[in-house]
């Protein structure tokens, strides 16, 4: 391998490649250090990625390829109580024609391999098997390029680009990212649960290759802020459950007993009945919004996609500004390499880039929802039970009167709730949307 | 379908590397000063398991999360990633 290279880029996931992809474009060759034995092999997501975003690196997605599991056509919202729950569901043809790869489920195994490889074959190097454990610094402290645990170790490079996600011991090592607090991560477990074909189409009520994506809140996280997701796959289903880990730590609740308790759980029993067992993953997911992102770039370095925190958890949005931060990334060393400067002034068109992007708009706008989720518990413990009780009141047929079923329901809400609890989550659920 | 965490820990491959990429920095500490051992709980591969005199670390089941790292409250583990090419791989992701 060379000793040097223009840009090194640690990490083979979405914002890394996505970065590797617009370099290569543009005639840069550069080195990216993927610490698994293939890209992907060690990434996890819940499972959807958006066409749109994917498009404005591989616009022809479609004709290389692109390992996708299913075309997502509706989206369902669950708010769930221990014996069922809401469902809220939204479908539409459109997701089928016009607007198909909207959204669509991929396996990551699969998909980072794929993606890796369109960067190879543009020119970027993908080096495997290796792990970044330092960056090389001058005496003025600009990065000078990276450290790795392979034999010969060290390699120059005039710019580094970490896209190695939210649990980045480099990151928190170099000082670049502090470490994140453990209410600025939740932990999600994910089973994927193998069915043929014919049986996810006819439980989800769709037609092949495509699918739904579900979304679920409720006392499912036992109390604890966090979500659970159901996406399906070709063949398989992929079931997610997490929460905040400040969380996990306070409640003392095992991440695999809840993930238990979710299959258990009458509205999704059904739907894996028969099902087999494949993988058991877990991974984090970077919560601490807007308010937590680091310095984006310094001398001779940039930090992009979860690794800087860019996450947008109420529309589970991650891969894609992985992807577009990378792409970003990228258009910024190109710009700062017209002059060979790679300080921090000069690489400062990324984070232009971003504050003029949605991606920042996003983060912006929903920087307090993680916050009115971590103080509003209500959510997530006496609230499922009574909007449930509601809901049976009103649809149970016994004679009495719906006015005095609706005092009812009002006084049983009220055993729980103070009126100004109510109006505060109201307002505090307004104001973080 | 897999229930237990053994039974899902089952379902993993992994390339064990010889030596742990974890490693409890005081071992005093986990008995004597840490009275929530949140490492008990939260690790989603039950790595961490109380023995009489110390806390064991069966790092490799490892998920790679990172969650006892920064979930320890004396942070007391040294926390690496495993060798290059080494500790869980994706088979789906």
């Amino acid at each position: 391998m060379k000793e040097s290279f223009e840009v090194a880029i640690v990490g083979a996931g979405p914002a890394g490649i996505s970065a590797a992809c617009k370099l290569a474009d543009h005639g840069v060759t550069p080195v990216v250090f993927e610490r698994g034995e293939f890209p992907g092999a060690k990434n996890i997501s819940g499972g959807v990625l958006y066409g749109h975003d994917l498009g404005r690196i591989i616009p022809d997605f479609i004709d290389r390829k692109c390992p996708v599991e299913r075309n997502i056509v509706e989206s369902r919202l669950w708010y769930l109580n221990k014996n069922g729950g809401y469902s809220l569901s939204f479908r539409d043809t459109v997701f089928q024609d016009d607007l198909r790869y909207n959204v669509f489920t991929v396996g990551r195994a699969k998909f980072d391999r794929w993606f890796a490889d369109q960067a190879s074959r543009k020119g970027a190097v993908i080096v495997c098997n290796t792990v970044v454990t330092d960056l090389l610094r001058d005496k003025n402290g600009q990065v000078t390029g990276v450290r790795t645990d392979r034999p010969d170790g060290d390699l120059k490079a005039d710019v580094v680009l970490l896209a190695d996600g939210i649990n980045s011991p480099l990151a928190a090592q170099t000082g670049f990212r502090p470490e994140p607090a453990p209410e600025h991560v939740a932990l999600a477990v994910k089973e994927v649960i193998e069915l043929p074909e014919e049986t996810i189409e006819e439980r989800f009520n769709v037609k092949e290759q495509n699918g739904v994506t579900i979304e679920i809140l409720g006392d499912i996280t036992r109390g604890m802020n966090g979500v659970a997701v159901i996406y399906t796959n070709q063949k398989s289903l992929s079931l997610c459950i997490g929460a905040n880990l400040a969380d996990f730590s306070a409640h003392r609740i095992k991440p695999y007993e809840m993930m238990e308790a979710f299959k258990e759980h009458p509205m999704v029993a059904p739907l894996i009945k028969g099902g087999r067992s494949m993988e058991y993953t877990a991974h984090w997911l970077a919560e601490g919004g807007y308010d937590h992102i680091p310095d984006l770039c310094g001398n001779g370095y940039l930090i992009a996609g979860d690794s800087a925190m860019l996450f947008n958890a109420l529309h589970r949005e991650g891969s894609n500004l992985a992807m577009i931060s990378g792409a970003y990334a990228a258009e910024a060393i190109l710009e700062a390499g017209k002059n060979k400067d790679f300080t921090q002034q000069s690489l400062h068109g990324y984070v232009r880039r971003l504050e003029n992007s949605f991606i920042f708009k996003d983060l912006k706008k929903y920087r307090r929802f993680n916050t009115f989720l971590q103080k509003h518990k209500e959510i997530f413990t006496t609230l499922p039970e009574g909007f449930s009780f509601a809901a049976r009141e009103m649809l149970t047929v016994n004679g009495v009167p719906k006015k005095e079923k609706q005092k009812t329901i009002w006084r049983n809400l009220r055993k729980n709730h103070s009126l100004t609890d109510l109006l505060c989550l109201c307002w505090d659920a307004l104001r973080s949307v | 379908m897999a229930s237990t965490i053994a039974d899902k820990l089952f379902l993993d491959r992994f390339n064990v590397d010889e030596t742990s990429h974890l490693r409890i920095i005081d071992a005093k500490i986990c008995m004597e000063d840490c009275r929530e051992q949140p490492c008990l709980y939260i690790c989603p591969a039950n790595v961490y398991k109380l023995e009489d005199d110390r806390i064991s670390v069966n790092y490799e089941g490892c998920l790679e999360c990172g969650s006892c790292r920064i979930g320890c409250p004396h942070l007391n583990i040294d926390w690496r990633f495993p060798t290059g090419g080494f500790g869980i791989r994706h088979k789906f992701g």
